[in-house]
């Protein structure tokens, strides 16, 4: 824009020009100052996500050297080669769309009980949901080895008679630590999109004589709607790529696609492998996601606000 | 009512393990797995083993670095994009919600791919330049950057939603009673903003402090916090793990209703 003088500019007195002159000066140090903010985060995402990105894209291809790491190449090896962690894949694609599922079918009534019928205490009931969430990940998890190992609950179930229950390093292991640490998250934007609903819209359609399913079906899912679909999203992002939960709940049996990419990065150190397995592992989570943002724009659904 | 109780049973679901880590790290005996009543030894032996509060110390470095860098960067870049144009606001924010959607898993994998192709490239020219320079390696400064990156993007999208809803009609006012421009942001904008800024310290320090994935991957040979949990549980849990969670779990609860409490008093409402 500022390339362009208007043709009446040439024909201006002196004065003009210098208005021009003072107000581009202006306008080229608020540019200036514009780039000045912006640089620090363009670097960083260059550096630290741009570059990193295409470097595993370029790696993915490529050949494993001798001792490790990284040869130059251009093959399609590595992405043939996938099957060989087909169950790491299968696992993931399971227990990740299952743990959401059930995660969303225990949330939704917490969430529904936190905005509708609490009065008062909503504050301290919410912060409560909230805490565990803010306390480490890792020492939640662990937790529950104390629970799931031979002295809790199978030594629980022992005493009444049911022997033989093992339930640490099993998928169910997995799947417990999923919906223990991702609760909160799917409770928060749920209970978001509640808190809006007006209460006297469900006394008027018990009025009008609708059953209580109708009401859920009717007017508080709709509303709910937007909160269910940031939650559920939040949610299956952080599971495709989880490693923490089946590392330590599932004992190197149950293993995630995440898993594998541990031990080829930081064990087997087969990088372009790896990096095969981490790309098509971001290909099928950006392809489920917008499969399932389609699918909710069709029914004229949209996401809500951001939990947290 | 059976809502009531079902909300009821999943508190006591999400306490529960909590409980027991707190319970078991007052044990007496060794194992971590048994308890016997009652003794704080284990929480002398955690603070004066050498090796946690040296990861301890890192993560808390680690995690106040990468957070101050995260909000710097993340609110100047909010503000820069007010004034930006509408194609970089779009590169950002594709760039944004690339780095928050992206699994730490794989964040933390190209990140330490490129970093060790970019200290291989370099260090052999800085050897050169500088003969006797010590080698860029993984480490500490590694760990920052790739945790400053995903935070960055948290603050981002906090403090720019912030932004956003401020009502234009204060800025406006204050520019009409003859307020330059910067003293408009710093009597009118910035105090508004300040909440959003100070969550988004909270939650980015929070994150890196919390984060194992990452750290395991880009912090070569310096050991954080819940690295060296993960490392010991592998090994077994001891009531000396379950004192470090113990302290962990009490003051990330001290600091979130601190946080809550200060909240609350500014703006007389409650702030979920």
């Amino acid at each position: 824009m500022d390339a362009v003088i208007s043709p009446n500019a040439r024909h201006a007195d002196a004065s003009d020009v210098n208005i021009e002159r003072t107000q581009k000066k202006r306008r080229s140090l608020g540019r200036r100052i514009t780039l000045l903010m912006l640089l620090p985060s363009t670097l960083w995402f260059l550096l630290l996500l741009v570059m990193p990105l295409m470097i595993i894209l370029v790696f993915s291809f490529g050949e494993r050297s001798a001792v490790g790491g990284y040869a130059g190449g251009l093959t399609l090896a590595n992405y043939l080669n996938l099957g060989s962690r087909a169950a790491a894949f299968s696992n993931t694609l399971v227990l990740a769309p299952l743990g959401t599922l059930v995660c969303l079918l225990a949330a939704y009534p917490l969430a529904y009980f936190l905005a509708v019928k609490t009065g008062k205490n909503r504050s301290l009931l919410l912060t409560l949901v909230i805490v565990p969430f803010w306390t480490s990940f890792l020492i939640r998890t662990y937790a529950w080895i104390f629970i799931l190992s031979g002295k809790g609950i199978p030594a629980l179930l022992a005493s009444v008679g049911l022997d033989d229950v093992r339930l640490i390093n099993t998928p169910y292991a997995v799947l417990i630590g999923i919906v223990y640490g991702y609760l909160p998250l799917m409770v928060f934007p749920i209970y978001v999109s509640l808190e809006k609903l007006d209460k006297r819209l469900l006394e008027a359609s018990a009025d009008l004589g609708a059953s209580a399913f109708e009401s859920l079906r009717r007017i508080t899912l709709p509303l709910a709607a937007p909160g269910i679909i940031t939650g559920v999203m939040l949610v299956f992002i952080l599971l495709m790529g989880e490693f923490l939960i089946p590392a330590v709940l599932g004992g190197g049996k149950v293993f995630f696609v995440g898993n594998a990419l541990v031990d080829l990065f930081l064990q087997s150190r087969n990088w372009p492998f790896g990096s095969a397995l981490a790309m098509t592992l971001v290909t099928i989570m950006l392809l489920i996601i917008g499969v399932y943002l389609k699918l909710v724009a069709r029914y004229g659904g949209k996401p809500g606000e951001g939990a947290l | 009512m059976w809502l009531r109780t079902y909300s009821t049973s999943l508190y006591l679901f999400l306490y529960l393990p909590i409980a027991l880590i707190m319970l078991f790290s007052f044990n007496a005996g060794r194992s971590g797995l048994a308890f016997e009543c009652c003794s704080v030894q284990w929480f002398g032996r955690a603070f004066s083993n050498p090796f946690i509060m040296e990861a301890l110390g890192h993560s808390a470095l680690i995690a106040s670095c990468s957070a101050v860098l995260a909000t710097l960067f993340g609110t100047l870049a909010v503000f820069g994009l007010q004034r930006a144009g509408g194609k970089v606001r779009m590169l950002f924010d594709a760039l944004t919600y690339c780095a928050i959607i992206i699994p730490g898993i794989v964040i933390g994998i190209s990140t330490l791919i490129a970093f060790i192709s970019l200290f291989d490239l370099i260090n052999p020219l800085l050897a050169q330049v500088i003969p006797g320079i010590p080698r860029l390696n993984m480490g500490f400064f590694t760990v920052v950057a790739a945790h400053s990156l995903f935070t960055m993007a948290l603050v981002m999208v906090i403090v720019r939603s912030r932004v956003e809803s401020l009502d234009k009609a204060l800025q406006e006012a204050s520019a009409d009673l003859y307020a330059p421009p910067l003293e408009t942001f710093w009597r009118v904008t910035l105090p508004q903003i300040t909440p959003a800024i100070m969550a988004g310290f909270l939650l980015a320090f929070t994150f890196s402090f919390d984060d194992f994935i990452i750290a395991f991957f880009v912090a070569g040979p310096e050991t954080t916090l819940p690295i060296y949990i993960f490392s010991s549980i592998r090994r077994g849990v001891t009531p000396e793990i379950n004192a470090v969670s113990t302290v962990i779990i009490g003051a990330s609860l001290a600091l979130l209703f601190t946080s809550r409490y200060l909240q609350n008093r500014r703006s007389g409402a409650s702030h979920a």
